[in-house]
């Protein structure tokens, strides 16, 4: 897919938003993985252009965050808290359950994650970077389910507002057309 | 010990957006309702230097973890020297912190006023306000809330006809602990790694893009509004000893009220955890608890009455830290708190320093094996013997091998668990020990 017309004059205004275009790095691998879902190589070139750097300077960056994906990870990010508030009100059992639920699943990935900041809600976790706690195994799969099968509009996988129109999976092609 | 009066909250930055919780954020509700910007107006006829003062006077102390005075940060940065930045640490990510989070979403406003006063006192025209990626509500919220404030004229050139300009731009992070500490952040916002620098030279004289920079956390500048409105003296009545003021406590673990508190400085942890946040849930027995974030060392019942002091704190060998309060029944195992703690710094770990990047892996697997019934007797005195490389002497406060303060807060929690727990634990490898030992025999 790769960024179109439009994304390149919105990375222009991104880079002219800072005093030095470097800065822009992270909002600019931000926009490419809301275009394609994950952050691909393609992506990177264009990004060292951009900022007159090299690809391995953009990879070098974009490897250091746990937010960008290098690989495609399907259409929803399932962030399970397992840090010390999450530990000691389920969140463990919260992602093992999740985990073993959508092992086979090609659309959802479930991580374990570090703190979320919303501790007064844990066990806590987050589709898409939208926050959804406290919840049981059930509730969260509830709620995913809805994501999957169009009845909740999820957020980028990067948690922006706006789904693009990157790589979706066939059932919410599905529910679109 | 009851206490006369109940514990109550002092809600100053926390006021509105308790009061509203709909629509706080939205800019002509915040107008309206929490007179947003008019502290602005007032402060931009002030000169720069009196504003600095007047914070000075207030004693404000940073809200992010190392509670350095504010007033005193800002009157750092060279004279004459220019351009100059303001970087807003909105990077929330101590474990079990989640008061800036709250103000972000509920009050961008407060926030972003305070920066725009903060700014205008330091002469920077420009300020970045680092968001954590995680917090994607927060973003939008707070990328409308500044789109507002230049649609208003409160942002951009020549704010208020006052001549004053200034850049605001939210840069979104993209999930690194890291880039919440100082001078991580800058890297993080130079386009790089989030990784810490070697201070001297500090911010303030070479920051980000080697620039003169202050870096203030969110609650300190949602602070500063209240004190140009009514002053510092009148903030500096509030609170106890070199703590003064208010702050907001992310009260979290195993409570009956989970949440963030507003309190002023000066209470004790008692009426805080019991008495505000309902005590320890289902009334059992306090074990122990964290007082400042997963770096901050743990306290023990016996300390419920000590006031909550930022200076009290250090005498006490710990530290009030991010402001992040962990509460932990007798049902806890401390030694899986450790391990968890020890999993998510060698997690976080950036890997430029040695010590750190080595020490908080072994420090993790180690204790993995001592909270599964695998540890071997002198385990704990191994981690310590470790750990003296991360934090020569292992006392409070921390010496560091280190850049950063990660490296000691790898250790903070198993000096807690030697300080706390250091008997039973030493027991309870020795049992595991003999118990691992006599399968073998009998296997044979």
């Amino acid at each position: 897919m790769g960024f179109t017309d439009e994304d390149r004059t919105k990375a222009r205004a991104l880079i002219d938003r800072y005093p030095h275009a470097r800065s822009a790095m992270l909002p600019l691998l931000l926009l490419a993985q809301d275009r394609d879902d994950w952050v691909t190589p393609e992506a990177m070139e264009e990004i060292a252009e951009w900022l007159n750097t090299t690809p391995a300077l953009v990879l070098g960056t974009c490897s250091f965050y746990t937010m960008l994906k290098r690989e495609p990870v399907g259409d929803l990010v399932v962030s399970v808290c397992t840090n010390v508030s999450c530990l000691v009100n389920k969140g463990p059992d919260l992602f093992e359950g999740l985990r073993s639920r959508y092992e086979d699943a090609d659309d959802v990935m479930v991580e374990e994650v570090e703190c979320l900041a919303a501790c007064d809600r844990a066990p806590i976790m987050q589709v898409n970077y939208e926050y959804h706690g406290p919840v049981s195994v059930g509730e969260a799969v509830d709620v995913i389910e809805k994501y999957r099968n169009g009845e909740l509009t999820p957020r980028t996988i990067s948690g922006s507002p706006t789904r693009g129109v990157g790589v979706r999976s066939a059932a919410l092609l599905k529910e679109s057309s | 010990m009851a206490a006369l009066m109940p514990a109550q909250e002092t809600r100053i930055i926390t006021k509105f957006l308790r009061e509203r919780p709909e629509d706080s954020w939205e800019f002509s509700v915040a107008r309206e309702n929490n007179q947003a910007y008019s502290t602005l107006e007032v402060a931009l006829k002030r000169d720069p230097a009196d504003l600095i003062e007047e914070v000075k006077t207030s004693g404000l102390r940073g809200r992010g973890g190392a509670g350095f005075g504010t007033g005193q940060k800002w009157s750092f940065l060279p004279a004459g020297v220019y351009p100059r930045y303001l970087a807003v640490n909105a990077d929330e990510g101590e474990p079990s912190t989640f008061k800036d989070h709250m103000l972000i979403k509920g009050d961008p406003h407060q926030l972003i006023e305070g920066t725009i006063i903060s700014a205008y006192a330091i002469g920077a025209h420009h300020a970045f306000i680092y968001i954590r990626g995680e917090f994607a509500l927060g973003a939008e919220r707070l990328e409308a809330a500044v789109a507002a404030a230049y649609k208003n004229g409160f942002l951009g050139r020549d704010i208020l006809g006052s001549g004053f300009d200034l850049e605001l731009i939210v840069h979104r992070g993209a999930g690194s602990y890291i880039a919440g500490d100082e001078t991580g952040l800058l890297s993080s916002l130079e386009g790089e790694r989030a990784m810490p620098r070697i201070k001297p030279p500090f911010p303030a004289i070479q920051g980000l893009f080697a620039a003169p920079t202050v870096v203030n956390n969110v609650e300190t500048l949602s602070t500063v509004p209240h004190i140009v409105r009514n002053g510092g003296e009148w903030y500096a009545a509030m609170g106890v000893n070199k703590s003064t003021g208010t702050r907001v406590f992310s009260v979290s673990g195993m409570v009956e009220r989970p949440d963030n508190y507003e309190i002023e400085l000066g209470m004790s942890f008692r009426d805080l955890i019991e008495g505000l946040a309902g005590g320890v849930r289902g009334g059992r027995p306090l074990q122990f608890f964290i007082p400042g974030g997963a770096s901050a060392p743990w306290l023990m019942p016996e300390h419920l009455d000590e006031p909550l002091d930022m200076d009290r704190a250090s005498e006490l060998r710990t530290m009030l830290g991010s402001g992040a309060i962990m509460v932990f029944d007798d049902t806890v195992d401390p030694l899986l708190v450790s391990w968890r703690l020890a999993k998510f710094f060698a997690h976080e770990s950036c890997g430029k320093c040695t010590p750190c990047r080595e020490g908080s892996g072994w420090i993790e697997k180690i204790l993995h094996r001592m909270a599964n019934g695998l540890g071997r007797p002198d385990d704990l005195d191994l981690l310590l013997d470790l750990g003296n490389n991360i934090v020569p002497g292992l006392n409070a406060p921390f010496a560091q091998t280190t850049i950063c303060a990660l490296g000691p807060s790898t250790m903070s929690h198993v000096v807690s668990l030697d300080r706390c727990f250091g008997a039973e634990i030493r027991e309870r490898l020795q049992k595991d020990s003999d118990r691992r030992r006599s399968l073998e025999v009998s296997s044979v």
